[in-house]
């Protein structure tokens, strides 16, 4: 026991003598949450609008009043002239442009009739329908203020509840998949990078020559980085919960199990991949592209899983960070205990189990 | 390697980076089983944007299929929704949209409510003659998508991943070839040579240059052409003499980061991590509008920001120089300052 | 007087598949003595001393180490036997004390005898001032005196040293030698690789092994006369011309 706890120290001393690995394993974290966080929001406001306002009257005034009020739009200027817009639009960030026809007031009061025309830049399509809808939406808004009295008949008044994220905030989305992808930076990186070193410098001939356990020395490596990953997780909630009021609504006891079984499951990885390299250079590398990119890629926590082809909708399944993210939203956004996710588990629990005996064969090969 | 990986991942990211809300998955509780209950419900499955996931007549089991990812919103129809509506001129429809990914519930719900609100209408032309003259004001609103009418979210992607590709292997690939003559030693070896830094400086640059002109052009006119059907609709003067603006400013990012690192291993965390910032600070997936004050100012210090506003506007909406010559003189300023400090810490640390 | 084998092989062999690199070895090494094992690169000889660690298993033959059997009795050899590596294997992010700390603690030494011996292995290096800096600071020279001396902390009956005095200058190499003639003394069997001849010559008794076969084995005295010349220098050119394989080879 005492060998173990010398050899545990020795690698801590590793740790927090590089400062930049540092910085990766705990300023990635709260870089990402913050970025995320607040950052890259899917929320849209003060999108640049402009009017084309022919009539001027009381109106075309109030509708306009209405839209810069509002959060989402932020009027950019007033323009004089139709022929204008295609130029504001090429020129500036204009997202959407209204025109006012002349005698809009009259008509509306008089022939009960007007039109309005909406212009939306669509080359980010999501942006403009969401725009689109809103602006309609104010525009009804007033119509129904003129109408107050006369009730339209045969009315269906949709109740919409937005359920797990009424704010839809987009934190509430990336809260896991932040989680999976610290987790398995830390773990599957800093292990292969962390064993491949003792490599390159010989260190690791010696500790194998020693009377110390080689499966020992496996684990003594792995129970640090176990260690920070915990931790990272930890501040990682603790911000989410803090900053970014995403609550935790499942038991933080499953959460913290369930992570326990990914980081296991990476430093398998970490392992087999520091097993099969030569140089810190190419374990990185392995890691960055085996890792990494998959992660953002197929966990479904940056883009949608469900919008891609189906091969690589298959691809995706075999990567754990996928089952890991949709085990990590259910405890923790909608508040789901164990038998909702032991599918899941399952499958990650497999994951890991074949990746530790994989690589404790490649490590027992390595030895002879 | 050099080509072959951005170009796949040029092949492969705008796929994964689909956004385009399609697909969505609906549960459908119906209590009513009445032929209105029933004509909403092909009409909402007619519409091209949901799928029927479930039909049942609880919403405790439609709930489930939510938890279980299996549906994103719920319609429950209530009991003699038919009848109601009929005798009492008005009638409630329940919805529940799985709101963690924020944009797909909002825009989940917007279609749904533009599909009842059709159908209510439908349904009052129905009993109601319609009058010659509105008896009410009404406001008619027509609405127009430029540049992309067929709101084709590849329109949108692809130009900017185009940008993104061009970014990290200019920066990415220049500073690893740098660190990698210093740590070999090979730098050494050019500094005793009579070769002036300048020239040496010059001699790394214009490849990864050419390969950065390479790596675009086989984007533009083979993928995003070919593959996405993406024609630019300005002049492709203007876009290149951007580009090649760009590429000097991010070579000179790269060059930067070189001088800090010592070993390649730390090139390639640097650089990994400025990258990723710069990538999420862009506004390749989210609009700039919608980010907080300092995120914005961060953004807006972000060479490839720019480079992403002008892939757009010249490819989708055909600007011009004019339009876009504010974009020019900052990326000037970007291509001086970062190629000026790169150089200066060059000079200060051999 | 019979001398004590602490080192002994039989027809050790080793195959990487159809290669054979080393082929029937046998020698016996005795307590106490500086056992030089030469050979051109690539004649097997860092095979041979990975097989003798444990660090790889033989193809056939038998070897037993300070009595030890190398194939059944792993854990006991590995208590009794010191090794350094070709590249100092120490670690730089660590302190000199932690080093030492570090290495006694996986061979199990108490904390009291890690004091005591940490203690009197900085006073005899010299190294009082630095133990504290860490190792990447020091100059090369010291790391490879550390490294021996760590390798010998816990008090092995033989120590294994591979290519050990790579790339210091010859005053250094003295020093290093001075202090494996301290361990010597004190019983410890010293096995080395080198190809530095000169450092041949403080050996008490030397191989040479040439395309994984031991062409020679004797006190440097005798090998000389055996091959009428005046160098070991010559002693190997002369054999080492004999060689097939060259170091391009696998």
């Amino acid at each position: 026991m005492k060998r173990f706890i010398s050899f545990v120290k020795k690698e801590f001393y590793h740790v927090f003598r590089d400062d930049k690995t540092l910085l990766m394993l705990f300023g990635m974290p709260i870089v990402l949450i913050l970025l995320f966080g607040f950052a890259v929001t899917n929320e849209i406001k003060n999108a640049q609008i402009v009017v084309c306002d022919y009539a001027k009257d009381p109106a075309s005034q109030e509708i306009i009043n209405k839209l810069s009020v509002n959060k989402s739009f932020h009027l950019k200027k007033a323009l004089l002239n139709h022929s204008q817009i295609e130029e504001e639009f090429k020129k500036e960030n204009i997202k959407l442009a209204i025109v006012f026809p002349t005698n809009f007031n009259e008509d509306l009061l008089h022939l009960n009739k007007a039109q309005i025309q909406i212009i939306a830049d669509a080359s980010d399509p999501n942006t403009a329908t969401t725009l689109i809808n809103r602006a309609t939406a104010i525009i009804m808004d007033y119509q129904k203020q003129l109408t107050l009295n006369s009730n339209l008949p045969y009315n269906i008044n949709p109740e919409i509840r937005m359920l797990y994220n009424p704010e839809l905030k987009g934190a509430t989305n990336f809260v896991p998949g932040i989680m999976a992808l610290v987790l398995l930076l830390v773990c599957v990186l800093m292990t292969a990078v962390s064993i491949v070193r003792e490599k390159e410098n010989g260190t690791m001939e010696v500790l194998l020559v020693s009377p110390f356990n080689p499966f020992l020395v496996i684990i003594s490596k792995a129970l640090p980085f176990l260690i920070l990953s915990l931790i990272n997780l930890a501040i990682i909630l603790v911000l989410s919960v803090t900053l970014l009021d995403t609550p935790i609504k499942g038991s933080i006891l499953l959460l913290v199990a369930e992570s326990t079984l990914l980081i296991i499951c990476a430093l398998s990885l970490g392992l087999l991949i520091s097993n099969n390299t030569k140089s810190q250079q190419t374990a990185m590398l392995l890691s960055m592209m085996g890792m990494m990119l998959p992660t953002m890629l197929f966990t479904g926590f940056m883009f949608p899983l469900e919008n891609m082809p189906v091969p690589l909708q298959v691809i995706a399944n075999i990567f754990p960070s996928k089952w890991y993210y949709i085990i990590i939203k259910s405890i923790m956004i909608k508040g789901l205990g164990f038998s909702a996710i032991w599918k899941e588990t399952l499958i990650l629990l497999g994951t890991t189990a074949l990746l530790l005996i994989l690589s404790l064969k490649t490590f027992k090969k390595r030895l002879e | 390697m050099i080509f072959i990986a951005p170009i796949l991942q040029l092949l492969i990211l705008p796929l994964a980076a689909d956004y385009e809300v399609k697909n969505i998955n609906i549960s459908i509780v119906d209590h009513d089983h009445s032929t209105y209950s029933q004509q909403l419900i092909s009409k909402i499955t007619a519409s091209g944007y949901f799928q029927l996931a479930d039909y049942g007549n609880s919403f405790q089991q439609a709930l489930e299929q939510i938890e279980k990812d299996k549906s994103d919103i719920i319609l429950e129809i209530p009991d003699r929704f038919e009848e109601n509506l009929i005798r009492e001129n008005a009638n409630e429809l329940f919805i529940a949209v799985n709101a963690i990914n924020g944009v797909k519930a909002s825009l989940g719900g917007v279609y749904l409510n533009q599909i009842i609100a059709a159908y209510n209408n439908e349904i009052r032309l129905k009993w109601i003659q319609p009058p010659k003259y509105n008896t009410v004001p009404s406001i008619e609103i027509t609405s127009s998508y430029w540049f992309n009418q067929l709101l084709n979210y590849h329109y949108f992607i692809v130009p900017g991943i185009l940008v993104a590709l061009v970014a990290m292997v200019g920066s990415y690939l220049c500073a690893l070839n740098i660190v990698k003559e210093k740590e070999v030693g090979t730098i050494e070896q050019i500094n005793v040579t009579p070769i002036k830094k300048y020239h040496f400086i010059l001699g790394k640059l214009i490849p990864f240059w050419i390969i950065g002109m390479f790596v675009f052009s086989v984007g533009l006119f083979v993928v995003a052409r070919f593959i996405y059907g993406i024609v630019p609709a300005g002049s492709l003067w203007v876009l290149y003499a951007f580009l090649s603006i760009f590429l000097i400013a991010i070579l000179g990012l790269g060059l930067l980061i070189s001088t800090f690192a010592e070993t390649q291993q730390q090139a390639m965390s640097v650089a990994f991590f400025f990258i990723m910032i710069f990538m999420l600070m862009s506004g390749l997936f989210t609009s700039l509008d919608g980010m907080p004050r300092w995120a914005y100012i961060i953004a807006r210090s972000n060479p490839v920001t720019y480079f992403i506003e002008v892939v757009r506007m010249v490819i989708l909406k055909g600007s011009g120089f004019s339009d876009i010559k504010n974009h020019f003189l900052i990326m000037i300023g970007f291509a001086g300052l970062l190629n000026g400090l790169a150089i200066w810490n060059y000079r200060k640390t051999s | 007087m019979i001398k004590e084998v602490v080192i002994k092989t039989d027809k050790l062999t080793k195959r990487f598949g159809d290669f054979i690199a080393t082929n029937e070895i046998t020698f016996e090494v005795y307590a106490g003595e500086i056992f030089g094992f030469l050979g051109a690169n690539g004649a097997g000889k860092t095979t041979a001393m990975k097989m003798l660690c444990g660090l790889s298993r033989p193809s056939s033959g038998n070897a037993t180490i300070a009595g030890f059997d190398i194939y059944k009795q792993t854990e006991q050899i590995k208590r009794n036997i010191g090794y350094m590596s070709q590249k100092f294997s120490l670690y730089e992010d660590l302190t000199v004390l932690e080093n030492i700390q570090f290495f006694g603690g996986i061979y199990g030494l108490s904390d009291k005898q890690l004091k005591k011996k940490s203690n009197e292995l900085i006073d005899i290096l010299g190294l009082q001032k630095e133990s504290k800096k860490l190792v990447a600071s020091l100059p090369l020279g010291w790391k490879q005196k550390l490294a021996f001396s760590v390798a010998v902390l816990h008090e092995p009956k033989i120590v294994f040293l591979d290519e050990p005095t790579g790339g210091v200058d010859p005053i250094i190499r003295r020093q290093f030698w001075d202090l494996i003639y301290q361990a010597a003394d004190k019983g410890i069997t010293i096995f080395v690789t080198t190809h530095y001849m000169d450092e041949a010559e403080y050996c008490n008794r030397i191989s040479i092994m040439v395309d994984g076969v031991i062409e020679a084995l004797d006190s440097p005295i005798n090998l000389k006369q055996q091959f009428t010349t005046s160098t070991i220098d010559e002693v190997f050119y002369k054999l080492a011309r004999r060689a097939k394989r060259t170091e391009n080879l696998k």
